[in-house]
């Protein structure tokens, strides 16, 4: 691969910037559309009435399309600013995505359609549909970044196939099954926040039951990590970077003691902190490459090989810094018109 | 069939499937902010209803635009990876910033609005509407800006085997792009003032909800009659630049072979392979003017254009034709319309034929995309990369195997999606008016 970033220009701290930009964007998109997935995931399994039913889907109705944004965002940024490598990811990965893609739609679709019609067996389809396109996706972007850990068969052309299979390794699938498991953690606390009666505390119960899960999974998932991947070479080049590690222990510690005091909120904002340090310490273990390359590290798509042109990479610099404040202002103002104990009004459809 | 015309296939039905309900969103999103408007104005409950009802359509009209727009984004990298990354510097800034500026607003709104009507003062919930149509439409500025610069590629250098940024401002302000957005947008306001008119319609035939329905479809028609005209004429000088940048599209649109001046527009045209099939009453010069706004003006042939750089002939020249032909019709439907609108019942044909016009705007919208992008052929950008060049180095399988995939979701979504809409449609408004908690 050509390089087209030499160390230290400003063409290089751009770069850096939108590589951990980037960590950020995806890592705020699990945060936030992981609830949802959870809440979705979860849906077959908690809701008993029809009126639970609604309002599961209520409980995350006015946030998941203003969450799916993000994804868009990591999608569009990665295109911007690292067009190789968005280039690679995306055909390489190309069945995977195609089906997470699906799994989106179906979901996001079954949202308006359900209740639509007074008919149990409609309803039935699109509650199949919700659940199915909520499971999927958490399982296949875990899928996803645990082979970006550990890196894609790419050759020296840059492009190169991993095929479904190819995805679904030991590893792969480790990843996945972690990713599922955080996103329901993290939707049965965004139930405990919202939902009201039985339906809260049944998801009660699911999150002191996934919180010990949570935490033998992490730790197996690491030292699986540790023998799989590359991912420490970093933090042992730099054992300064061990500190993103803080976030997510402090993340579990903190939701168990938030959960046994029934602080809902903190735990859902430290299982947030969990997800967000979780990422980026996931980001920062591969970091110059986006998508280091295994076995031939020397294939590998980094900030040097795939980022855009400076001017580019400033422009878009400019564009998130006057705009990230604003989303940010009016999706917390829309979190707060919304985000509290759901009363009568809010199981209407 | 090889991955290439199977890449072609997919993103051409992804794209149209994506803009049956894009159009809608645009248009309609318009309207109901402007009943939410009069609502607050004059405190008329009928408004409050109309923004309601026609919401709810709206709603399922969304749902399916905006799931099917994430899976365009990233088949740019799925099947154009070579495409995104000669062009990713440009083109992807763009989707990115679309993303940020516009999408994220739309996106979050949508669910303000959906769950607000009993949070909101009716003036918050009005700008959330506003809000919702600014953010659709300034997506659509983005959108047609990238897609101008695959038409037009301008504010580029070719450096490091890529097309790279040199001038933002010439990006921006691409004339191809702009004359799109005031195409496409009054279009896409068209077609919502049709959608209103021919569901008013329906229900004013049988006489129900009659003053309901006679204020919609006052306000569809307004909106129908004011932007079919301005889509037909910004059409003209849209065609007019067009003419000058790509000859080989307007070429090819009018199946027009031997170079010549004064060239003259067939009225009767059967395109062939290597010439028309039948070519007969032609008005001398029309051509040239139309397209130069000269009738001496000099009109290149596709003889004289090499064979491997002519777009489809037929699909360009029947997409032309078809929009055009619509086009020409809209606004004579409409001006009827506005000018009846207080005396529709004596005109029950009229009225019968409507709800049969809801599809001819959309016909007319998708016929324009096909001249838009099968006539940019065999180019992806524009006399700089070729749409063959641009594949993604992947299997057929792998294409075939998402492509049977996509085209049976979203036949099941997009049957099950118009279904509701065209049921909703027919129920009309429900005659309670839920109370607004809070005061204006």
């Amino acid at each position: 691969m050509d390089t087209f970033v030499e160390t230290g220009t400003v063409h290089y701290y751009l770069a850096v910037t939108w590589f951990v930009l980037w960590g950020v964007l995806w890592a705020v998109y699990f945060i936030l559309d992981g609830f949802d997935l959870g809440v979705g995931t979860l849906h077959p399994f908690l809701a008993r009435t029809e009126e639970e039913k609604r309002a599961m889907l209520n409980a995350t109705g006015p946030f998941w399309d203003g969450n799916e944004v993000w994804l868009i965002a990591a999608g569009g940024v990665t295109f911007a600013a690292f067009p190789y490598a968005y280039a690679q990811m995306f055909s390489g990965l190309y069945t995977a995505l195609m089906l997470l893609l699906f799994a989106l739609i179906v979901r996001g679709v079954s949202f308006e359609f359900r209740s639509k019609v007074e008919s149990a067996s409609w309803r039935k389809t699109w509650d199949i549909c919700h659940a199915v396109g909520s499971f999927l996706p958490a399982l296949l972007l875990g899928v996803a970044f645990a082979n970006i850990f550990r890196g894609l068969p790419l050759d020296e052309t840059g492009f190169s196939q991993a095929g479904l299979l190819g995805l679904l390794n030991p590893y792969g699938l480790a990843g996945g099954v972690l990713f599922v498991v955080i996103f329901v953690m993290h939707g049965a606390l965004w139930l405990c926040i919202r939902a009201t009666g039985d339906l809260r505390d049944r998801a009660e119960k699911v999150a002191l039951k996934t919180w010990p899960i949570q935490v033998v999974l992490t730790v197996l998932f690491l030292a699986y990590t540790a023998v799989e991947t590359q991912l420490f070479s970093n933090y042992f080049l730099y054992p300064a970077l061990f500190i993103i590690l803080v976030l997510p222990v402090v993340g579990l510690v903190l939701m168990r003691t938030a959960m046994g005091a029934k602080k809902w909120w903190t735990a859902w904002g430290a299982s947030s902190l969990y997800i967000g340090g979780t990422a980026m310490f996931g980001v920062a273990g591969i970091f110059p490459a986006i998508i280091p390359s295994n076995p031939n590290p020397g294939h590998s798509l980094t900030i040097m090989n795939s980022a855009s042109s400076p001017l580019t990479l400033g422009i878009m610099l400019g564009v998130v810094l006057v705009f990230l404040p604003v989303i940010i202002g009016y999706q917390l103002w829309a979190y707060k018109t919304f985000a509290t104990p759901m009363g009568e009004g809010d199981i209407h459809y | 069939m090889d991955v290439l015309m199977l890449s072609r296939l997919q993103f051409a039905a992804a794209t149209m499937f994506h803009f049956l309900f894009v159009p809608l969103t645009l248009g309609l999103s318009v309207l109901i902010a402007c009943m939410e408007t009069a609502y607050v104005r004059t405190g008329n409950k009928t408004y409050q209803k109309m923004a309601k009802f026609w919401g709810k359509i709206f709603l399922v009209n969304f749902a399916l635009g905006v799931v099917t727009g994430i899976t365009l984004e990233f088949q740019f990298g799925t099947n154009w990876s070579r495409y995104s990354a000669f062009v990713g510097d440009i083109f992807g800034s763009l989707l990115a910033i679309e993303a940020t500026a516009a999408f994220f607003l739309e996106s979050t709104f949508i669910g303000v609005w959906h769950f607000g009507w009993n949070k909101l003062s009716a003036k918050a919930h009005a700008i959330v509407a506003w809000l919702i149509a600014l953010a659709s439409n300034l997506s659509a500025i983005w959108i047609l800006l990238a897609n101008g610069f695959m038409q037009d590629p301008t504010g580029y250098v070719i450096r490091n085997g890529r097309a790279e940024l040199t001038d933002f401002l010439a990006v921006v302000t691409n004339p191809f792009g702009w004359y799109q957005f005031f195409h496409v947008i009054p279009g896409a306001l068209c077609l919502g003032g049709f959608f209103v008119m021919g569901v008013a319609a329906w229900h004013l035939i049988r006489e129900s909800h009659v003053e309901f329905f006679q204020k919609s479809f006052a306000v569809g028609a307004g909106v129908a009659l004011v932007f079919s005209v301005f889509t037909v004429v910004e059409g003209h000088f849209h065609g007019n630049h067009m003419s000058q940048v790509q000859p080989a599209k307007l070429a090819a649109m009018e199946s027009h072979w031997e170079t010549q001046r004064n060239a003259p527009l067939y009225l009767l045209v059967v395109p062939g392979k290597e010439g028309n099939l039948v070519e007969a009453l032609p008005i001398p010069g029309a051509l040239s003017f139309l397209a130069y706004n000269d009738v001496n003006a000099e009109v290149v042939g596709l003889n004289d254009i090499p064979k491997e750089d002519r777009p489809p002939v037929l699909l360009t020249f029947l997409g032309f034709r078809v929009m055009v032909g619509i086009g020409t019709l809209l606004p004579v439907l409409a001006l009827f319309g506005w000018v009846m609108r207080n005396k529709l019942t004596r005109y029950p044909l009229y009225l019968k034929i409507l709800p049969w016009c809801i599809p001819l705007p959309y016909i007319a919208m998708q016929a324009g995309w096909v001249l838009a992008e099968v006539g940019r052929q065999p180019w992806i950008v524009y006399g700089l990369m070729r749409t063959s060049d641009a594949v993604s180095p992947v299997t057929t399988g792998t294409v075939a195997f998402s492509f049977i995939l996509m085209c049976l979701l979203y036949t099941l979504l997009g049957a099950a999606g118009i279904w509701l809409m065209v049921r909703l449609a027919k129920k009309g408004p429900e005659d309670h008016t839920p109370i607004q908690v809070k005061a204006a």
